[in-house]
């Protein structure tokens, strides 16, 4: 069944390598559809070379201007990237010369990465918010998916009215709905573990819904009509045909959530008690009121800890860096 | 597809079709409410019932220990007797009015001259610009301390070239808001992505034509530039608005917590700090409730307002929307 479920949108499905394609497709379709032009939402260097000549006539600027550009560029280039390299070079200072802003520490120590491991339970704090992340992103992913596609493909009474619960939900300040969420964990004796920090993801997520429903509604019909005369049901028809359809949005909602889960500051502070289930922010946070405002000024520590909170995320950045920008990029342009 | 074209044939009086397709219409209603089970227990268990239980809430003095206790409206009443919601309201008021203009022409000027450059510098700059994003918010929290120290901070130090003698930015109560907005510039990089996505939808001919009328650089950004991409600018400032009304993360990192009592606290008491403090230091959750209900209102009236001002000010194409 498999087999003859897979022919049919043998044609429409783009090749692994093209996935990030398939996502500018239905991006682009939607610029079209806003703008009724041919112009890309998005910057899509594939396309490049096809560009018409119109683009090249754009770019040919007298070249003050361009030196200009370039100039301002670099300059601000380096008010962005500074701060971040400079908290790395303060973390590989000893403590008296973490303020004095050299690039290249007079004295280069490890011993702050050290003194850090040795004060904090910093393995265990990875590896709670490594296992919050995931749980997070994963649970979030496959429920809006799924209600999502609820959304797209089915047509029942109701639907847009619906709908339109999702989205107010969107406009709820969180701070209305925090203290009872709280008291229901509280209820079920879920303080001081990690649970709320991920569970709820398992009833999806407003925001995420919506960008995937747009996804679903821009994926044509006859796929899956013609799946469905091959007798595949609802489900299989969702997972096996839909899903792998929409990997570049799938992919998006996964590194959005990882990293809204990873930062999260909030609910550590409102859940976590116990040094030993604190995730890295929490921890860090810890970590600033007992060797900052304790009185001890062991900036050192604060800054080699605030590195390692952050590092993970720039990994994550270059990982999924194409996916990133243009799910921002989309996010945006239903504005 | 014969599915559809099916369905016209099907429309006639036969009984016997129609109920079957009752019936299928039946199906494929309850197959999408399981497809939305989640959605719909999550919303119940987590936004409907939390939304009425917060209300009641808002009504008692409640110390999660002790069952609560119906009190009316004295929660509300508080609200505006206690000097320190005042305080917090404008804290976030004038920290919102600094940070959403400085944010969106900051990010409007980047997104600009990302517009400008070449493609291969575009795409690269705009990962340099993205990047400070990713910082988790504690950690920009640690580094607006260290980078805005009053003696040996890196801003005064730069400051200092110019013969400038920077401020005490954080222990001046006069300057921790400012300097919270300008730390908050650093993280602009996710807004010049939407802005630069919508630069580029801009249409050619639009600044060929003006071209050929003579506009200048200036004329054409005016007149066209910000027109088209009102509703994106328009996006930005209402999402960054509801965001700097409900700040948290850095100020409560550089200013809050135990032991701290280095820092100008009140300068930066921002109201979901407030609320947080009320709710899970004091136990208050009757009245922190009401507060998060007040701020409710409060950001439900600005939105509204803001609405209100782009039904003039923003352009929409005809065919959008």
């Amino acid at each position: 069944m498999t087999q003859q479920v897979s022919r049919p949108m043998g044609e429409p499905v783009p090749a692994p390598t093209a996935a990030p394609l398939g996502f500018e497709a239905g991006m682009r379709s939607r610029a079209e559809r806003s703008s009724g032009l041919e112009q890309d939402a998005v910057e899509s260097e594939p396309t490049a070379g096809s560009k018409p000549p119109q683009d090249r006539q754009r770019r040919r600027k007298p070249l003050l201007v361009r030196i200009a550009v370039t100039a301002l560029l670099v300059v601000f280039g380096v008010v962005f990237t500074y701060p971040f390299i400079w908290l790395v070079s303060a973390s590989f200072k000893p403590r008296g010369e973490v303020f004095d802003n050299q690039l290249i520490p007079n004295t280069f120590t490890l011993e702050n990465y050290v003194t850090v491991w040795q004060e904090a339970p910093l393995a265990l704090w990875l590896w709670n918010t490594l296992l919050v992340t995931v749980l997070a992103a994963v649970t979030v992913t496959i429920s809006s998916a799924m209600v999502a596609w609820g959304f797209s493909y089915f047509q029942f009474r109701g639907r847009n009215a619906l709908f339109g619960f999702v989205l107010a939900t969107m406009m709820l300040p969180g701070a209305v709905t925090m203290i009872p969420t709280f008291l229901i964990w509280n209820g079920l004796g879920a303080t001081g573990t990690l649970y709320p920090l991920w569970a709820g993801n398992l009833f999806g997520s407003a925001f995420y819904i919506f960008l995937l429903r747009q996804f679903f509604l821009g994926m044509p019909r006859d796929i899956f009509e013609a799946a469905r005369i091959d007798g595949a049901n609802n489900w299989t028809i969702f997972t096996r045909i839909a899903l792998p359809l929409m990997k570049p949005a799938l992919v998006v909602t996964l590194l959005f959530e990882a990293q809204a889960a990873w930062t999260d500051l909030m609910r550590g502070l409102i859940y976590l008690r116990d040094s030993d289930t604190f995730t890295v922010p929490r921890g860090l946070k810890a970590l600033v009121d007992q060797f900052g405002f304790g009185g001890e000024w062991h900036w050192e520590i604060l800054v080699t800890a605030s590195v390692i909170t952050t590092v993970p995320m720039i990994i994550l950045f270059f990982i999924g860096q194409r996916s990133f920008v243009e799910g921002i990029a989309t996010t945006g342009s239903k504005g | 597809m014969s599915v559809t074209e099916l369905a016209p044939a099907a429309s006639g009086i036969d009984p016997e079709r129609q109920r079957t397709r009752r019936a299928a219409r039946r199906r494929n209603t309850r197959a999408a409410l399981l497809f939305l089970s989640p959605w719909i227990i999550g919303f119940l268990v987590f936004t409907a019932w939390p939304i009425g239980y917060s209300a009641y809430l808002s009504l008692t003095d409640y110390d999660v220990i002790n069952d609560p206790s119906f009190i009316g409206f004295d929660n509300y009443v508080q609200l505006i007797e206690d000097p320190k919601i005042a305080l917090a309201l404008w804290n976030t008021f004038i920290f919102t009015v600094l940070q959403v203009p400085l944010y969106v022409i900051v990010s409007i000027a980047l997104a600009v001259l990302l517009n400008q450059a070449g493609r291969r510098s575009s795409g690269f700059f705009r990962t340099v610009f993205f990047l400070p994003k990713m910082t988790p918010p504690v950690a920009v929290g640690v580094l607006f301390l260290l980078l805005f120290n009053g003696q040996n901070g890196l801003i005064n130090h730069v400051l200092g070239w110019f013969g400038i003698n920077g401020p005490a930015w954080t222990t001046d109560p006069a300057w921790v808001k400012p300097g919270l907005a300008i730390m908050s510039l650093w993280t602009v990089g996710g807004s010049v992505i939407i802005l630069l996505a919508a630069l580029r939808a801009v249409p050619n001919q639009l600044y060929e034509s003006a071209r050929i009328d003579g506009a200048n650089f200036w004329q054409q950004t005016t007149k066209i530039t910000v027109p088209m991409i009102s509703p994106t600018i328009f996006f930005i400032v209402v999402v960054n608005t509801i965001a700097a009304f409900q700040t948290f993360d850095e100020a409560y990192t550089a200013f809050f917590g135990s032991g701290n009592t280095t820092y100008s606290n009140d300068a930066a008491l921002f109201y979901v700090i407030y609320l947080f403090q009320q709710a899970f230091q004091f136990l208050h959750m009757g009245y922190a409730s009401a507060m998060a209900w007040l701020l409710f209102v409060v950001i439900m009236a600005v939105t509204a307002i803001q609405l209100w001002v782009s039904r003039r000010v923003v352009y929409y194409e005809a065919d959008v929307r």
